[in-house]
């Protein structure tokens, strides 16, 4: 089977601060793969590479290869690359708009208006996030009303809508209470069926939990990536035990 | 000796209320002031009769159709100009040396004395160009007159709106365009708004611009290319020349309710806009 996402030799700089060097790795499909280290190691720009988020911040330049799915990221049409890799971020997200036009936003973005799609959309997107039972009623109503886990919820409903394939999320549960934390994992593995995910996050614990292969970053370099427990059980670099045995970071 | 924070507590809260009070109450003195002496003066043949020899007699209506037809020519044309100035100020460009100077030019710009557009006006529109003293070059004028207020309203409302609608917009596979139209604007409009209002009410209150480069007619315009005079053109003259106290004081109060108005219905406006968005 090809990889959802594949780099070589990737190397990013934010001017000439050089925050990724020489990163290889392969992310296989339908799995969930974590991104671990400390703080401002590189994680969230590995995975805006994905999307090509960081094309937004000046003076970036990279160089190396990115396939998704085999196919070379930069002949990928933009729009249609950002459509396939969607992204949950760290905040809750949805825009100050009914529950409704949240869900349905990308599909606007593309062009579809027919009341009847969006309307399905919405409700399949809604249930497989698990929140149609809940907000059937409460479609008009302001997104902002909801929890920080609906909301988050909601702003993976959002990609669902627009069929990506991929599904980024940097510290998605950052922001939320140990239960909720925990729906949204459980959520994860429901969506592991038909999406690719990569998740970034601080907390060991839940990358050993949902991740069934893990990357380990230090100062922009991919130190070590393979199956989630053999790293943890059986790191084959000194620096990833240090890390997770609490060393450092 | 020190003075015990409780007391300076209670003096500084006491000077803040007595400068608030003294300032509104100079605000109502001045406009109680001049609605007093223009109401009883006002009536509706006032407002839709012609002006009668030179303002000593008749109404106003050409003053009232002047200001109309002026401002509507300098938001015309300065709200467009303006709002998409500052789109491509706050939303296309990379902040560097470029944008910083185009800034300062702006903010000199919203600095410079009306009495330079004026100037500026009259040479350009009014002679250059060949429009004489007329609506159009008034307006013109006026919109260049407000255009950097504009710019400036409207680029710091865009920029207050969160970065992170951008970028969750832009990681949907929304084109900049997009972003700008469905993600930023809708949350930046009562920004824009107010710079737009800001405009107005500017554009209504100018004399100089108005006489240097529309003129002073009294006559009723019959197209944009007639010279006319808005409502503060007529109360300057009237005021300044002594040709009637009476109707002066009367054009300054329907000027002055002009502005309430809008005011009024550009705040219901803005309340509206903000509700519906967050
Ligand atoms: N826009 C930017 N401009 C310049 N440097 C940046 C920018 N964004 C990130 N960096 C730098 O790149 C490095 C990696 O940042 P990144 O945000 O990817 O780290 P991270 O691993 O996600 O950290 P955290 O765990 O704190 O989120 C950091 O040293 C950071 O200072
Ligand atoms: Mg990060």
């Amino acid at each position: 089977m090809t990889n959802a996402l594949t780099a070589k030799k990737l190397d990013l700089y934010y001017g000439d601060f050089h925050a990724l060097k020489n990163v290889n790795l392969a992310i296989a499909p339908k799995k969930i793969t974590a991104l671990i280290g400390p703080s401002g190691c590189g994680k969230s720009t590995l995975l805006r590479v994905f999307n090509r988020m960081n094309e937004l911040i000046a003076g970036v330049k990279i160089t190396g290869e990115v396939k998704i799915f085999g196919r070379t990221m930069n002949k990928i049409n933009l729009l249609e690359l950002r459509k396939s890799v969607g992204m949950v971020f760290q905040r809750p997200n949805p825009f100050p708009l009914t529950i409704y036009d949240n869900v349905i936003y990308g599909l606007r973005i593309h062009g579809i208006s027919k009341k009847d799609i969006l309307d399905e959309t919405a409700f399949t997107s809604l249930t497989s996030v698990g929140l149609w039972n809940d907000l059937k009623d409460r479609l008009k109503e302001n997104a902002l009303k909801l929890s920080g886990e609906q909301q988050q919820r909601l702003c993976i409903a959002r990609l669902i809508a627009l069929k990506s394939d991929i599904l980024l999320m940097d510290e998605p549960c950052s922001a939320l209470d140990p239960i909720a934390t925990a729906r949204i994992e459980e959520l994860m593995q429901d969506l592991k069926e038909n999406y690719t995910i990569v998740i970034v996050t601080h907390n060991m614990q839940q990358a050993a939990r949902v991740s069934e292969e893990c990357g380990f970053m230090l100062l922009g370099e991919l130190v070590e990536f393979g199956n989630t427990d053999r790293i943890f059980t059986a790191p084959s670099d000194k620096r990833t035990e240090d890390y997770i045995t609490g060393r450092y970071g | 000796m020190r003075i015990s924070p409780a007391i300076t507590q209670r003096l500084a809260k006491g000077v803040l209320i007595l400068a608030t009070i003294s300032a509104l109450g100079v605000l109502i003195f001045v406009i109680g002031f001049v609605l007093a002496g223009g109401f009883r003066h006002i009536s509706w043949s006032f407002l839709t009769e012609p002006i009668l020899d030179m303002g000593r007699g008749g109404g106003i209506l050409p003053a009232i159709a002047g200001t109309i037809l002026m401002v509507f020519v300098a938001i015309g044309i300065a709200a467009p100009l303006g709002i998409a100035s500052s789109i491509y100020l706050a939303e296309y460009t990379e902040e560097g040396r470029v944008t910083q100077t185009i800034r300062f030019g702006i903010n000199c710009l919203a600095g410079v004395p009306s009495i330079i557009f004026g100037l500026f006006g009259f040479i350009l529109f009014v002679v250059i160009l060949g429009f004489g003293w007329s609506i159009i070059s008034g307006g013109f004028s006026l919109a260049a007159m407000i255009l950097p207020t504009i710019i400036r309203t409207s680029e710091e409302a865009l920029r207050s709106v969160p970065k992170n609608y951008r970028d969750v917009a832009a990681s949907l596979g929304a084109t900049r365009w997009q972003v700008v139209t469905r993600s930023v604007l809708p949350y930046a409009l009562p920004g824009i708004l107010t710079g737009v209002i800001l405009g107005i009410g500017r554009s209504i209150e100018e004399t100089a611009v108005v006489i240097f480069t529309a003129g002073s007619a009294v006559q009723m315009p019959k197209s944009l290319f007639d010279s006319a005079r808005t409502m503060a053109v007529h109360f300057y003259i009237l005021a300044r020349e002594g040709i009637s106290n009476e109707n002066a004081y009367a054009t300054a109060a329907i000027l002055i309710c002009t502005i309430l108005i809008i005011n009024v219905f550009a705040y219901s406006l803005m309340h509206r806009l903000m509700r519906g968005k967050s």
